[in-house]
């Protein structure tokens, strides 16, 4: 397969990325591609450094070496390609804005001037309500949504610009399991009714693995990225621990164990161990 | 209705004055003030009161007009503290209260000097706590002038600002450039605070900034509406102070009546507790009763 | 400038910088700014009010001073807490303009209330400002590790049976009763000077807790001497030079530590 071959560039390229906080090293050359429609988690335990990925993809972090590219061209602060939600969002219960004046601000927040929203526009927000199942409570005050509600509005709030990528943060944590697999739905359903890659991080991918076209895997400030035929193996994950894991299938999910104490070495034949 | 409105009321030219000055001084107080909360930012508005009293201090020592001194100390101060960075909320706070503390300290020499040098008498009273009725024709249209001009800035800037608000990182990723519209912000902060401390005296000029704004929030069901609310709110809160003011005079032959600055703040604070009980009341009518209904229904065959 | 009147001044200045250097420290730790500004405001329509009456300006210090405190430390729980405590801040600087406005020593009583008036102080107030500022740090030595636990951890606190919300109320009133003894001397604008300068600065130099303490109390102590020496000398107000002289030491420390860091990076690259 060919470079030539394919027909739009990555959405996403990373290269050779390192971030460092003072003496730690967060993330050491890091590489990976996010290619167009197409759904990828990033995937690590807590405190590896997805966060900063996400910023670093941002333009918020800085990196030591490297560089990030959207839609083939360097990041620049206008660049309107990438919508995001974050993990956390302090949203005041008193503050007088309802999901609607939210979802729209995502329109035009970058915008000085005097001018009213047009029907268009208005028309844009709703659609985008609509898309993520919030008309029921899009007058209502964002302060006094649930967290599920809240993080719908802000989804809509992200893809209202139309961006080519959706980034978002930790948005499964701290969900019950009936929600995750909600939200999931939902993002995948919108991702492909309005051609939007996504990007989202998490420390559990057994949610994701229905829909999920690509993972990139995060360990040790360094990355595997691939299908997840190809990375979640006990051989390319062994590695990027640094010590033997077993990848295990049971009943259509997959559970990473460690065995804290065996080298990276002592690794099985087959990739991966079927149970059933 | 002699008591409330006595003689000569609307015929005083300097009651004529102080009520277009109130007015226009609320209005911008009001739209500046309804961010400001928004922001969290009260303590940093409430700063730059105590820096413009040490500028408005310094220009009666200069023979400079009180308003430019304001000004001057409000903008010194914005710019100060936005270098001394003002990232984390608790640096915020030690921050501006260290500027703070310097300002009043300068505030006091000015004031000292003002009655020992300058041998007037009342400059600590005219400088904290306003003199709105002695305010010289001259200086209104530069007032006015300038609430215009700090009203289109906030206008133009509200959408971003909203979001910023919000989340800076959000408003980072939609191309929002957070560092200039903190600032312009800032700028539209220092010159509201220096405009009111004109009319009620610097170190009261946060109730005007805060109160109608605060009050409003808390009704209103979005921005837009929150800020007309607290404009309307001011300028009812200043009209009636002033009015207050101007009959005690009568209310006691012997005494010299109570300030404006006073009955201004006295009348916000009312509004704000006036509106925490609609919001009680608002809170206790919408409670949800449980339904157990459904719970019953889903335990069962499902 | 040790003798006659100075005497006073000396003694007290010695006594509120003791108070206010510990009494700082736990309002920076707590990040009380806000409400250790608003308190001595309600001291200040205190004053006022018993100068109005003909009571006791102490008397009017301390009972406003408590009220503010308890006050303060209900509305911060429920609804904004920088929204309230501001308002109730500025109607009490109102409240004591309006009754000072009645008095005929309108213009001076403002100034000495606001600003200080160290250089006046009687050999009559000595005693109860002693009593006074021993019974704040007595408080503060019995709730130490109460305010260190609830400032930094609440919610452990709370789990051993520390209610962090009463704690802070208890801290207030120990705020209060610093205040009631200190704006006779410093005056209500310039105390929160003085309680945040020194401990700001101690804190940037050393991370612990005991030694942060007693470099607040030092600092605190040579501002007032520094003050009360510079005052005597130029004729210019006390408060101006702790305004000034508090401003120096937070701005000097927090250079010093960025200067400091910036060397051992330095030797780091090379």
């Amino acid at each position: 397969m060919s470079i030539g071959a394919r027909e739009t560039p990555p959405v996403l390229e990373v290269d050779g990325v390192s971030v460092s906080f003072g003496p730690r090293n967060i993330l050491n050359n890091v590489s990976f591609e996010v290619r167009a429609g197409e759904f990828t988690g990033l995937i690590g335990s807590n405190g590896v450094g997805k966060t900063t990925l996400l910023r670093v993809i941002l333009g918020l972090q800085s990196i030591s070496s490297g560089s990030v590219r959207v839609l083939g061209a360097p990041l620049s602060r206008r660049s309107r390609a990438l919508g995001y939600v974050p993990q956390k969002v302090l949203l005041d219960p008193d503050v007088p804005m309802r999901a609607r004046d939210l979802v729209a601000l995502g329109l035009d927040a970058h915008k000085f001037g005097f001018s009213r929203r047009s029907a268009s526009e208005r028309e844009r927000v709703e659609e985008m309500l609509v898309a993520v199942d919030a008309e029921s409570f899009a007058d209502s005050r964002i302060g006094s949504l649930s967290g599920g509600e809240q993080q719908r509005v802000l989804i809509a709030h992200a893809l209202v610009s139309n961006p080519k990528l959706l980034l978002l943060d930790e948005p499964l944590a701290n969900l019950d399991p009936g929600s995750v697999q909600e939200v999931v739905a939902l993002l995948h359903r919108v991702a492909k009714d309005h051609g939007v890659s996504i990007l989202l991080s998490a420390h559990e991918m057994n949610a994701l693995l229905p829909v999920m076209d690509r993972i990139v895997y995060v360990s040790n400030g360094q990355v595997a990225s691939g299908t997840t035929d190809e990375v979640v193996r006990s051989d390319v994950l062994s590695k990027l621990y640094g010590h033997h894991v077993d990848v295990i299938q049971l009943h259509g999910r997959v559970f990473v164990v460690a065995e804290p104490g065996t080298s990276a070495e002592d690794v099985p034949e087959h990739p991966r161990y079927q149970v059933d | 209705m002699h008591v409330l409105l006595e003689p000569g009321f609307f015929s005083n030219a300097p009651v004529r004055t102080a009520l277009l000055l109130g007015a226009v001084v609320a209005a911008v107080s009001a739209v500046v003030g309804v961010i400001t909360v928004v922001r969290s930012q009260s303590f940093a508005g409430h700063a730059l009161t105590d820096v413009a009293t040490a500028g408005g201090s310094g220009a009666y020592y200069l023979g400079v007009g009180a308003l430019w001194g304001f000004l001057g100390g409000s903008l010194a101060g914005a710019g100060a503290m936005e270098l001394i960075g003002v990232q984390r909320v608790r640096r915020r706070d030690l921050a501006t209260g260290i500027v703070l503390g310097a300002a009043t300290g300068i505030s006091a020499l000015f004031l000292y000097l003002d009655t020992t040098v300058k041998a007037t008498t009342g400059a600590t009273q005219q400088i904290l706590f306003g003199s709105i009725f002695s305010v010289s024709n001259s200086t209104v249209p530069y007032v006015a002038a300038f609430s215009g001009l700090v009203i289109m800035l906030m206008t133009i800037m509200r959408r971003p600002l909203l979001l910023t608000s919000l989340s800076s990182e959000i408003a980072s990723s939609q191309g929002v450039r957070v560092r200039l519209v903190g600032v312009l912000f800032m700028l539209c902060l220092a010159v509201s605070v220096g405009l009111s401390s004109i009319a009620i005296g610097s170190i009261l000029s946060t109730a005007l900034l805060i109160g109608p704004a605060a009050t409003a929030l808390r009704v209103a069901r979005s921005i837009a509406a929150a800020t007309l609310l607290a404009i309307g709110l001011g300028i009812i809160s200043a009209w009636i102070g002033i009015l207050l003011a101007y009959d005690s005079f009568y209310w006691d032959p012997s005494s010299q009546g109570l300030p404006v600055s006073f009955f201004i703040v006295a009348i916000c604070f009312v509004f704000y507790l006036f509106s925490s009980l609609v919001l009680a009341r608002r809170r206790s009518h919408t409670t949800r009763r449980p339904v157990v209904t459904d719970f019953a229904f889903s335990a069962e065959g499902h | 400038m040790f003798t006659g009147f100075m005497v006073n001044a000396w003694q007290a200045g010695t006594i509120v910088a003791v108070v206010a250097g510990v009494v700082g420290f736990f309002v920076v730790l707590r990040g009380s700014a806000f409400p250790a500004h608003a308190i001595p405001n309600g001291a200040f329509a205190g004053a006022a009010g018993a100068n109005l009456i003909g009571l006791n300006p102490l008397l009017g210090l301390g009972v406003f001073s408590a009220l503010a405190a308890l006050a303060i430390g209900r509305l911060g729980k429920r609804g904004r807490p920088d929204v309230a405590t501001a308002l109730a801040l500025v109607l009490m600087l109102a409240l004591g303009a309006a009754f000072l406005s009645q008095s005929t020593q309108y213009e001076p009583e403002i100034y000495s209330l606001l600003f200080g008036e160290i250089l006046g102080v009687s050999s009559a107030q000595i005693l109860p400002t002693l009593f006074l500022g021993l019974a704040s740090v007595l408080a503060i030595a019995v709730l130490y590790r109460r305010l260190l636990l609830t400032s930094l951890l609440p919610d452990v606190a709370a789990s051993k049976g520390v209610d962090p919300f009463r704690v802070d109320v208890m801290f207030l009133l120990v705020v209060a009763l610093a205040t009631t003894m200190t704006v006779p001397v410093v005056g209500a604008l310039l105390i929160f000077s003085l309680m945040i300068g020194p401990p700001a600065a101690a804190r940037t130099l050393t991370s612990r807790p005991g030694t942060a303490l007693w470099l607040s109390v030092l600092f605190s102590l040579l501002t007032i001497w520094i003050s009360i020496a510079a005052s005597y000398q130029s004729n210019w107000p006390v408060g101006f030079y702790v305004g000034t002289i508090s401003a120096v030491w937070y701005l000097s420390a927090r250079t010093y530590v960025r200067a400091k860091l910036f060397l051992v990076l330095q030797r780091r690259i090379i």
